[in-house]
């Protein structure tokens, strides 16, 4: 593995969001490639900037935070961000999906370093996700978050129905973020929130770094919900 | 009993090494409640929820924890398919599947509480060591055996067993020297034994039918062949086709037949059904021998 590119250093949102559209761009071949297209990408980058306890040099460390990116598909701004990151090499985003390319158009933990599970079958990173959390709390690592991405339409699958209540009934310190961007064919009416009972929850934009920021950052002593709302599919 | 067995070995487990972990979907959940209590962040418990117990091992393996998880087989292994696939196997870590009821255990609950094809549905998958115990002595030493690495292990438990335990069954053991080779897993090993007297073959026996002892079954394999596995007949045909690649053989698989049986009743009815009883597999093995 290489880790020989430097993550790049923070400064201005818009210098990021170029960056970050740059790298996009040589995943996608487009020329122009606007980073509001990828619904996730604002709360990778804030997890990865701002949250998240882990680097290149620490994707081993037993007790790092966890990140788990349920819904796999269009997993480019995962891989736009774990690049910036110096997760692993920018020249590894000019080959998606080809035969020597380690990035897929799902993920696999097992080709890409930092990446923490292998997804694309909608519904198995929560339960996964819990079982991280229960494994890491039951080896003392009390201070490593586990954090798990899901799509709403992802909460279509039923799993993730039992992963919601088992948590809310054992009080299990877990965050999950549903990127709401109305894409669930039959809607959840009501809101996503109430289909977390016993979650602490909160609805923030999804394009607002400062404001996902002060929703992720917070440790709670039960699950906790981030529904980050974006523009809607294909808008 | 195999799951008497199965709750004081793993319990005794729990108690001697940290990195074991278990998960429950209710059943049995009563009988490691002492367990619970001692260890209550390894013993988990997530309710009805089968696709959750198998994502949740998967999870704790993933910390680097050594996952037990338990309940019928058709709830843990023909429910939570994709959920052993991909939580398990996709993320390239192992648990422990330890189940009860096998192909006809819960014979009066109906076909909704049997898995005739727990084991061919593991086939489709990689790495996977399977135990099918005989004898409730031959338990514990597959689940001690299990805790010392991270693959992935099954380990079917069921009512029937044999009078003799053999704790050394991995590789095929010869039980009786003579002709055509009859191998017995588990515990069909008894109704082989029974349905075999005073026919000259040799009988041997195996309760790791995965990975099959491929080089035991060339060498003792001299032309014909019978296969009596206690799950879907033919399960073990591309393992014995594929052990016996290039010699010339004539093979019969016994197992438990595809039809569903709609009828109620005990595990030894629905034996007789699937012609597993001694009268029935002698019938199908002097018929095949000629």
């Amino acid at each position: 593995m290489h880790f020989n590119l430097q993550p790049i250093p923070m400064t201005a949102t818009a210098v990021q969001s170029d960056r970050l559209g740059t790298l996009l761009s040589r995943l996608t071949g487009d020329e122009k490639h606007a980073p509001s297209a990828h619904s996730t990408l604002d709360v990778l980058w804030v997890l990865y900037d701002r949250v998240l306890r882990v680097t290149p040099e620490t994707v081993a460390a037993p007790d790092r935070d966890r990140f788990l990116l349920s819904k796999g598909h269009g997993p480019a701004a995962y891989y736009a961000v774990l690049a910036a990151k110096g997760f692993f090499p920018e020249d590894w985003l000019d080959d998606l999906g080809g035969w020597d390319s380690p990035l897929g158009h799902h993920p696999d933990r097992v080709r890409i370093p930092g990446v923490e599970v292998g997804t694309g079958s909608l519904g198995h990173g929560l339960g996964l996700g819990i079982g991280v959390a229960l494994g890491l709390r039951a080896q003392g690592f009390t201070r490593s978050r586990t954090f798990v991405l899901l799509g709403d339409a992802e909460l279509d699958e039923g799993s993730n129905h039992e992963g919601i209540a088992y948590a809310a009934a054992t009080r299990l310190p877990i965050t999950a973020i549903v990127i709401d961007n109305q894409s669930s064919t039959h809607g959840w009416p009501g809101g996503i929130a109430a289909r977390f009972p016993g979650w602490d929850v909160s609805v923030v934009n999804g394009r607002d770094w400062n404001r996902l920021e002060r929703a992720l950052k917070p440790r709670h002593d039960r699950p906790n919900l981030i529904v980050a709302t974006v523009e809607r599919k294909g808008s | 009993m195999m799951r008497d067995t199965f709750i004081a070995t793993t319990t005794a487990l729990l108690d001697d090494d940290p990195r074991t972990a278990l998960v429950l979907a209710d059943i049995s959940a009563e009988s490691f409640a002492p367990a619970r209590r001692r260890h209550p962040e390894r013993v988990l418990n997530v309710g009805i929820r089968e696709q959750l117990m198998a994502s949740v091992a998967g999870g704790l393996a993933l910390t680097g924890l050594r996952p037990y998880l338990h309940s019928y087989a058709p709830f843990a292994v023909d429910r939570a398919y994709e959920q052993l696939k991909l939580d398990l196997g996709h993320q390239d870590v192992g648990a422990v599947v330890v189940t009860i009821g096998g192909s006809y255990d819960a014979a009066a609950e109906g076909y909704t509480h049997q898995s005739p094809g727990d084991v061919a549905l593991l086939d489709t998958l990689e790495g996977w060591t399977v135990h099918v115990p005989g004898h409730q002595d031959e338990v514990p030493a597959m689940l001690r055996e299990a805790a010392r690495h991270d693959d992935r292990v099954y380990v079917r438990l069921t009512e029937q067993q044999n009078t003799r335990a053999y704790p050394d069954g991995g590789p095929l053991l010869v039980l009786r020297r003579g002709g055509p080779l009859v191998v017995a897993v588990g515990p069909m090993l008894d109704p082989v034994l029974e349905a075999t007297t005073g026919l000259d073959v040799t009988v041997a026996y195996t309760n790791r039918p995965r990975p099959l002892d491929a080089g035991g079954l060339r060498a003792l394999t001299e032309g014909d062949v019978v296969v009596v596995e206690p799950y879907l007949a033919g399960t073990s045909a591309a393992a014995v086709g594929s052990a016996l690649g290039g010699v010339s053989h004539r093979v019969l698989h016994l197992g438990v037949g595809r039809s569903e049986i709609r009828r109620y009743g005990t595990w030894p009815d629905h034996a007789r059904a699937h012609g597993l009883d001694a009268p029935g597999l002698r019938a199908s093995i002097v018929d095949f021998l000629g």
